[in-house]
């Protein structure tokens, strides 16, 4: 509320000669009108303050004072040590000596050397470089870890192994029902729309079947795992680094590479494979039930459904569950084994493992389907 | 005889930026040893270089006469078994009790019975003034207690040497006596040599045996000695003032 008393801050530098007074007056207040400013602020430090019209103050008066100190400062050519105080109020000086007493440390702002585009480029091409280095030594851990594990030097927590088998299996089956269902259904109600100009409906079951095995239940499969074990994976793994107990591990004489990374692998790899016929079984009915819904009866749709899927063509999709266990595994690892040691660092690595990991699983299944065309299967 | 921990013209950087250089001093059976320094000048960087979790980027380290700097892996893994490390912020195993976070190091060590497993772990606890803490979770108590839970970890396996980084930091003036006491008797009754980081004066000049000053001006080490003989007589007047609070160091005879 501003009251009848209250007048706009204003700052005036007077230049009579050499010396320059500078006169405050009016209620600086941060929720008050701007700052009026009038004159031209001087190159040296002005000796003079003229505060009688001065009403009341906060913080905008020390701040307003200490940032023309500053500019002063940077353009004076004799570089005056401290600005002169005398003048003011004693609690204002108070304030300004207290802000003034340790020198602005210019190093302690962090260098951006990334202002041109040559340097972005530069900065950029390193970290791809930093990034494919820290994926080999990741992959290297990886298989020094799985020689430990053969050779039964490895040693993780049994309970860990289970725990783990249980979050990216059982605990997964809900969802991963719910999405394959609803893929088999659309997929089913997209063909019927299209075999029914032919009076080819029937062969909505070859459709339906085909495209679960081969491609849409491993791969709906997968990208639910990447948000759900992977980023899981990532968050676990981060904020342990974040809290030092990979530390820890360490100074016990635990590998946290074959401690943690390796039990999640293996259950996820072992996972994967299982829910993805799962998913397959779930989408196959999704398209029952949509067929009995057009006429097909769930008996015809089921011996058609057999007659299309062949072993070869239900065993691709569950072979590349496999790799896609392996690479959703290794994106939650790897990010939360370089997460930062701050809480958003963890966040930051649990978005870049869900984004690895989807992208390592679209890109898999391209070079499937590149393989499978060449191979003719 | 060696001294217990020998350092070398020891430099700790990261990547470019030198975080200290050429530090020389040695750390005597049953001392017990702090670091101090100002916040940030390098002093848990310090402790993670003592017990390899950090490579320096010049200098050695020695324990006993053994080189540890020039260890392979499987030989550190030893090595780092006779150490017994309490870090800042407990980092006890979150998801694991305290219990189990005390077993497990046991567990590893080799054949012990459960019942022997469960006994060791009871002991470790109560030495703490934690018993009847093993089925608890670290998110289930207080800041005080995870930093007791995390030196009964670190005391485990019976270390030789334990390293403790900010016990006293965040606590109250009561706890922090209370672990000062805990640390003196665990020197006396154990016969290990400690080294603190901190730089709670009270402690130091409650518990200290020989103290080391990281000077930041200087990036090097400031002065060594007996904290109580360094806050009057020292010849480096940034470690006066750093052991008086700031206040005007006594002037020098």
């Amino acid at each position: 509320m501003i009251t009848a008393s209250s007048s706009s801050p204003t700052a005036v530098w007077h230049q009579a000669g050499e010396a320059v007074t500078l006169e405050i007056s009016g209620d600086w207040r941060c929720d008050g009108p701007a700052v009026k400013i009038e004159g031209t602020s001087p190159e040296h430090f002005s000796a003079h303050y003229q505060l009688d019209n001065l009403a009341t103050y906060d913080s905008t008066l020390p701040a307003f004072l200490l940032a023309h100190f500053r500019t002063v400062k940077a353009t004076d050519q004799e570089k005056p040590e401290r600005p002169p105080l005398d003048g003011l109020p004693d609690n204002l000086r108070g304030l300004l000596e207290l802000a003034l007493a340790v020198p602005e440390e210019s190093s302690a702002k962090p260098t951006n050397d990334s202002s041109s585009l040559l340097g972005r480029l530069g900065s950029r091409t390193l970290a791809v470089w930093g990034s494919i280095q820290a994926l080999l030594d990741f992959t290297g851990q990886t298989v020094l870890s799985l020689i430990r594990l053969c050779t039964g030097r490895a040693r993780f927590r049994a309970s860990d192994f289970w725990m783990t088998l249980q979050q990216c299996g059982v605990e997964a089956l809900p969802i991963v029902a719910l999405i394959s269902f609803l893929i088999g259904l659309i997929l089913a109600f997209v063909g019927n729309v299209q075999l029914t100009n032919f009076g080819a409906n029937l062969f909505v079951a070859d459709l339906v079947g085909i495209a679960m095995v081969r491609e849409m239940g491993v791969v709906m499969t997968a990208i639910i795992m990447s948000g759900r074990t992977g980023a899981a994976f990532a968050a676990h793994i981060g904020s342990m680094k974040a809290n030092e107990e990979i530390d820890a591990l360490r100074t016990f004489g635990f590998n946290p590479f074959d401690f943690l990374v390796l039990p999640r692998m293996l259950a996820l790899v072992l996972m994967m494979p299982l829910l993805t016929v799962y998913a397959n079984i779930i989408g196959i009915f999704g398209g029952m039930v949509v067929g009995s819904l057009v006429g097909i009866t769930p008996e015809l749709y089921w011996n058609e459904t057999l007659k299309a899927v062949d072993m070869t063509n239900a065993s691709l999709g569950v072979i590349k569950s496999v790799f896609f266990g392996v690479a959703i595994a290794a994106s939650g690892c790897m990010m939360g084994m370089a997460a930062g040691n701050s809480s958003a660092a963890v966040g930051a690595a649990t978005t870049r493992a869900v984004v690895a990991a989807i992208t390592a699983v679209v890109v898999i299944d391209s070079a499937f389907a590149a393989i499978f065309t060449v191979l003719k299967i | 005889m060696a001294a217990k921990i020998t350092i070398r013209e020891l430099t700790m950087a990261y990547g470019d930026l030198v975080v200290m250089h050429d530090l020389n001093f040695e750390i005597q059976e049953q001392d017990i040893f702090v670091i101090m320094g100002g916040s940030g000048c390098g002093k848990s960087t310090l402790l993670r270089h003592l017990i390899g979790l950090q490579e320096p980027a010049k200098g050695s380290i020695l324990y006993g006469d053994e080189d540890f700097t020039a260890t392979d892996p499987d030989e550190r893994g030893a090595f780092m078994k006779r150490f017994g490390v309490m870090y800042q912020s407990g980092a006890l195993w979150s998801s694991l009790t305290l219990g189990e976070n005390i077993s497990m190091p046991l567990e590893e060590a080799g054949k012990i019975s459960a019942a022997t497993v469960r006994d060791l772990v009871a002991y470790k606890l109560s030495l703490v003034g934690l018993s009847g803490y093993e089925d608890y979770y670290p998110s289930q108590i207080s800041g005080g207690m995870k930093k007791r839970a995390g030196i009964a970890r670190a005391l485990a396996l019976d270390p030789d040497i334990l390293f403790l980084d900010e016990p006293g930091a965040g606590l109250d003036p009561l706890s922090s006596r209370r672990l000062d006491d805990l640390i003196l008797g665990l020197r006396d009754s154990q016969g290990s040599t400690v080294v603190i980081v901190t730089h709670e004066l009270a402690s130091i000049f409650g518990i200290a045996s020989t103290a080391l000053f990281l000077d930041t001006a200087t990036k090097t080490q400031g002065a060594i000695g007996n904290p109580n003989e360094l806050r009057d007589h020292s010849d480096n007047p940034a470690v006066r003032l750093f052991l008086n609070r700031g206040d005007t160091p006594a002037p020098l005879q």
